[in-house]
């Protein structure tokens, strides 16, 4: 077991299977001699030549189609769109194109690409900077989304999503990339898509969160555990496919369940839990679902009023104790 | 540099070729027209696009691919899957929704492909496979083979941002691609003159350093063999360009058009004039190469043929509903990766047996 960033196990997970599968190739702006605007590509432009490191101009829209183009032959692109927030004039090829092709040919193709990008916000970035848009992809049928929160899922779902035979949304974090955690030493480790973890048990609440957040989860669990309050917190991993089955074991267990996302949660990731939690633990809930996410403004720049609007552990918790006390504890 | 070619050279032609492209349009043709009056017997349903008078453009182009080339093309489709050899059977039933169609009913019209034959598709977003036909030149560059990528579009592509990306990467990264605009002089009910401030498309080409060329569209010829001479330059070059035939559809943007408000009688008809395939079987038989017995008697053979393909594709069966889910992914690993999807899914998704009528 070693110590690496997220950042790090990322850049591990793209070099094996750089080194792997000579189909692998990597493609987005500034990833080559640039290194990245977040340094996650840093020397494997120098490692493995332009021709599997490709260096793009700014075109989302051309790069991704043609990232699809070359899947379409069997290739396994590996696209960088450099922040989340810049997947939207791209939105086209992703979801009229990489979510349709398999299915509208009849099954004769499919599109074996990744993209991964980061999302999250906190560094005041502003309105333009700082989304979380993972559900508005979890939504659509023939796309993959998975958003790991923690080193080990970063490097190990990596893998997987490139050896994947479709189309994955990759969603990393910005405030992640610095995050240290234990990588296992084995290199053939992957993980599953579409099964969530258990990152902490609890017997009181249920909070399911996915990506960063998780890690806001798990200091609201450890603060309220001062108070003598256990929280069992889901790390989601995966939205699509989504394994509503782990988030409802835990809920039958608990009687309650809070979902907190840095995403907008109307129409969002709680939205949808919440719906399946109702119908699965109906009988076993002490209170009504409750949800927490980013405040419904577009991202202001002031760092009083960023920070309103984030979803700090301070707004969990407070959810949290909301909750349990509409069930009667606390 | 790049010139609006004129008179197109004179090509050597012999009679099996003149009779193939001969055949092979008036097959096209026969098909379209028997596919209109399939349409108004609700036999295909959703949009349905026809290609009647572009068949030279569609013919003499994919008539000059090689083995292994690749080739991608819009929403108005018919022709080019006809055109690669796909079984107007199988196009035919296509278009009814039938489980032997070429996309097993579940592409339609619009998204006609036969992967067999290196022809991915037939796309619905205008302007929107450009960048993947890019990907793919990308594809055939990467692995280092002698092939290249004929990416056919309508004019009202060109005024997309993805035709300006697209032949911006295929310009900066050297790909083996030649892009077809197949000027039929509308997008829908729009000119280009309304819509292009340059409606000369093809001089776009020089914003990318790239050969640009206009051609006459409806002479199977000129575009026969300004498609080998460009395909022969990419495979062997890795130099893409930029080929502008120029043609007109006789019918409406679709079969719910009647294509009548927006054109003039008098424009419509002095097109009919130089309908493609009437103008290549004089070619023909100036030269001696078909006489009228062989023309009438392609007629008759494309005819036959076209209504045994609609015959055969009624007779078929639709896809079952229980097929509904496939091919949504394809990883082996998927119905385990979304296993635990099916908890609390709304009504329908939770892999119920279905009770209600569809």
């Amino acid at each position: 077991m070693a110590d690496l960033t997220y950042r790090e196990a990322l850049r591990r997970a793209l070099d094996d299977e750089l080194a792997r599968d000579p189909d692998v190739f990597l493609m987005g702006e500034e990833i080559g001699r640039f290194e990245g605007s977040y340094k996650v590509t840093a020397g494997l432009w120098q490692k493995y030549g332009p021709e599997r490191v490709r260096e793009t101009p700014i075109s989302e829209e051309g790069f991704v189609g043609a990232g699809i183009g070359a899947a379409m032959m069997g290739l396994r692109p590996v696209v960088e769109i450099m922040t989340i927030n810049f997947i939207l004039v791209a939105m086209d090829q992703v979801i009229n194109h990489a979510a349709k092709i398999r299915y509208m040919f009849g099954g004769a193709v499919g599109v074996p690409m990744v993209i991964r990008t980061p999302g999250g916000a906190g560094a005041q970035l502003t309105a333009q900077h700082s989304q979380s848009l993972e559900a508005w992809f979890a939504g659509c049928p023939g796309i993959k989304v998975v958003a790991p929160a923690s080193v080990a899922d970063a490097y190990g779902m990596l893998k997987t999503a490139i050896r994947d035979d479709d189309p994955v949304l990759f969603c990393e974090n910005l405030v992640m990339y610095n995050v240290t955690g234990t990588m296992p030493d084995d290199p053939d480790y992957t993980v599953p898509l579409g099964r969530a973890a258990v990152v902490r048990e609890g017997s009181d609440l249920t909070l399911v969160a996915h990506s960063y957040t998780v890690q806001r989860a798990l200091r609201v669990a450890d603060t309220m555990s001062r108070d003598g309050i256990e929280i069992e917190v889901v790390d989601l991993r995966s939205l699509r496919p989504l394994d509503a089955e782990t988030v409802a074991e835990s809920v039958r267990k608990t009687s309650r369940a809070l979902i907190a996302e840095e995403g907008w949660s109307t129409y969002g990731v709680g939205a949808e839990l919440a719906a399946r939690i109702h119908r699965l633990c109906f009988d076993d809930l002490d209170a009504p679902v409750e949800r927490v996410g980013g405040a419904e403004v577009p991202m202001p720049y002031s760092k009083p009023l960023e920070l309103a609007a984030l979803p700090l552990e301070s707004k969990i918790e407070a959810a949290a104790r909301g909750l349990l006390a509409e069930s009667g504890i606390a | 540099m790049a010139k609006a070619a004129e008179t197109p050279p004179d090509t050597l032609l012999d009679k099996d070729t003149a009779l193939r492209l001969f055949r092979m349009m008036a097959l096209i043709r026969r098909f379209e027209e028997r596919t209109e009056e399939q349409y108004t017997r609700a036999r295909i349903g959703g949009y349905c696009h026809l290609a009647i008078g572009e068949e030279a453009s569609t013919v003499g182009a994919i008539d000059a691919l090689e083995p292994g080339d690749c080739l991608y093309a819009s929403y108005r489709d018919h022709g080019t899957a006809l055109a690669v050899g796909s079984e107007p059977v199988a196009v035919m039933a296509e278009l009814f929704g039938k489980e032997t169609g070429v996309a097993h009913g579940r592409g339609g019209s619009m998204h006609l492909m036969d992967v067999q034959r290196r022809f991915f598709g037939g796309w619905g977003i205008v302007g929107a496979h450009l960048p993947i036909a890019t990907g793919t030149a990308l594809a055939l560059s990467y692995r280092d083979l002698p092939n290249a990528v004929l990416c056919q579009f309508g004019d009202g592509a060109v005024e997309t941002g993805s035709f300006h990306e697209a032949l911006n990467l295929a310009g900066v990264w050297d790909l083996p691609i030649v892009f077809q605009i197949i000027n039929n002089q509308y997008g829908m009910g729009t000119s280009v003159e309304q819509s292009s401030a340059e409606p000369d498309l093809w001089r776009r080409a020089a914003a990318y350093r790239m050969h640009g060329e206009r051609i006459d569209g409806n002479d199977v010829l000129a575009v026969r063999e300004a498609t080998a001479r460009l395909m022969g330059i990419a495979r062997r070059e890795r130099r893409p360009a930029l080929l502008e035939t120029i043609t007109y559809r006789f019918r409406g943007h679709s079969v719910a058009d009647a294509g009548k408000v927006y054109r003039s009688a008098e424009e419509i008809e002095s097109w009919r004039k130089r309908d493609p395939i009437t103008r290549f079987g004089l070619h023909c038989s100036e030269r001696g190469l078909l006489e009228q017995d062989e023309i009438d008697q392609v007629w008759s053979d494309v005819a036959a043929e076209v209504k045994s393909a609609i015959d055969e594709a009624l007779g078929a069966a639709f896809p079952d509903p229980d097929t509904l889910y496939e091919h949504v992914y394809g990883d082996s690993a998927w119905r385990e990766q979304f296993s635990r999807m099916r908890a609390g899914a709304p009504f329908g998704e939770r892999g119920e047996e279905r009770t209600w009528q569809t």
